[in-house]
């Protein structure tokens, strides 16, 4: 399944873009972290949020949306 | 009256709705880049009592996006400088100034006089006090944050909604621990996003529209794209501070600002005892000259404990500050004795320097 991945924040420097497209094969979210942990080995380091159908979710969930956003907290004010 | 004239012919808002206004007490945590617009348009909107905590001073790096301050306001503490403007804008409201720190024993006292508490700070430490305190005064907490030209803005613990942790539940690792100072950030972007968060205050005390809570605003000032996600709240979360409710004032924050001994390049400077420690990134600028100094970036603090000396009295020092305190936190758990945090950022201890070289000369 294609699935269009958008990074926030400091993840797009992190992922070098601020979306993209993948293919995937797995159902979950967590597999889905485990295929970008490879490829980006500087997320690891990131604290971030997942989102779905413009929900936060938990990484256990089911990938049921095209596109996943993945947010940093921030801290600047 | 002719000051309100415009909220007041709004049928949404109404003599009515500007009472609201003018019996509502409102507390700005942060007089920084998010504070200065939020306190504006609270404050000409006739909030009756707006509340400003912030124990730093006004530097003209600040002057890019701060936009209640100016060249006269220079060296002054934000809260009280803060005042003085808002005073001038709106004489007949309340505006109480704290020139003092947000920490674990003032906060509760201090939330519970008003009715609503707005963040506008630049650390995850004290976001995370703010929203437990909110939790535990039970206040409603308009948060608002920002990064290079991305902001986020939601309200929390209002109407039974989520709070920061069910949205955040783990306070970020030392790779997030960079702020505005030390990254940058769009001059306009806290403007927008701290207008958005006056704009919640706003709805909730007049009642109207559709507050933000349970939901997370994200906006990108490059592109214009808005995006609202859903936040669930999580009981587990709430529980847990409530759980520390009896013991809050006992705690102090972990890595931030706790146990350190802040001291100033003035004090310092001379004194050969002192082994000057710059703990920025190596691409990071300006050099500090004038002294001897060892650099040894945060993230490899602990790979390099032993180019530290064991005599001397150690200063540590970044951009801002905010790096400054995690690392004396690494080196008192390391056992490394006798550190100190300058509160002065590079650019400021520079400055000094040349300063104090400039006089010697001269003298």
């Amino acid at each position: 399944m294609l699935i269009t991945i958008k990074y926030f924040g400091s993840l797009a420097e992190v992922a070098d873009c601020e979306e993209e497209s993948i293919d995937f094969l797995g159902s979950h979210i967590s597999e889905l972290l485990d295929e970008l942990y490879i490829k980006y080995s500087g997320l690891k380091n990131k604290d971030f949020l997942v989102a779905q159908d413009q929900e936060l979710v938990p990484l256990e969930t089911k990938i049921s949306s095209k596109e996943i956003v993945l947010l940093p907290p921030f801290s600047g004010g | 009256m002719e000051r309100y004239n415009r909220h007041i012919i709004l049928s949404e808002i109404g003599q009515n709705g500007q009472n609201k206004l003018s019996k509502a007490k409102v507390l700005v945590v942060g007089a920084g880049g998010l504070g200065c617009p939020i306190l504006q348009y609270l404050t000409a909107a006739g909030v009756g009592t707006v509340g400003v905590i912030d124990f730093d001073i006004v530097e003209t790096s600040n002057l890019q996006r701060q936009v209640l301050f100016g060249t006269s306001s220079l060296g002054k503490n934000k809260a009280e400088a803060a005042k003085s403007r808002l005073s001038d804008l709106n004489d007949r409201i309340t505006i109480n100034a704290y020139p003092e720190r947000l920490n674990f024993q003032n906060a509760i006292d201090l939330f519970g006089q008003y009715d609503i508490i707005v963040d506008g700070t630049d650390n995850f430490e004290t976001r995370y006090l703010i929203n437990d305190a909110c939790v535990i005064t039970n206040k409603p907490l308009v948060f608002g944050a920002i990064y290079k030209f991305q902001g986020q803005v939601s309200v929390f613990n209002h109407d039974n909604g989520p709070t920061y942790r069910c949205a955040f539940p783990n306070k970020p690792k030392k790779d997030e621990l960079l702020n505005c100072s030390e990254v940058g950030v769009l001059g306009v972007l806290p403007g927008i996003i701290g207008t958005l968060q006056a704009n919640e205050v706003l709805k909730i005390i007049l009642g109207i529209g559709k507050v933000l809570s349970g939901k997370l605003l994200c906006y990108d000032a490059l592109t214009n794209q808005t995006t609202v996600l859903s936040i669930k709240r999580s009981e587990t979360e709430f529980q847990k501070v409530l759980t520390h409710k009896n013991n809050f004032h006992e705690q102090r924050f972990e890595n931030s600002f706790g146990d350190y001994s802040e001291i100033s390049i003035k004090d310092i400077l001379n004194k050969e005892n002192f082994q000057f420690i710059d703990i920025r990134e190596a691409h990071e600028q300006p050099e500090v000259e004038g002294v001897p100094v060892t650099r040894i970036p945060l993230s490899e603090l602990e790979n390099y404990l032993d180019k530290l000396s064991v005599t001397k009295e150690k200063a540590v020092f970044c951009q801002s500050g905010i790096r400054t305190k995690k690392a004396i936190s690494i080196l008192k758990q390391n056992n490394i004795l006798n550190c100190h945090c300058i509160k002065e950022g590079a650019s400021e201890i520079n400055d000094y320097i040349k300063r104090s070289h400039k006089k010697v000369t001269n003298d």
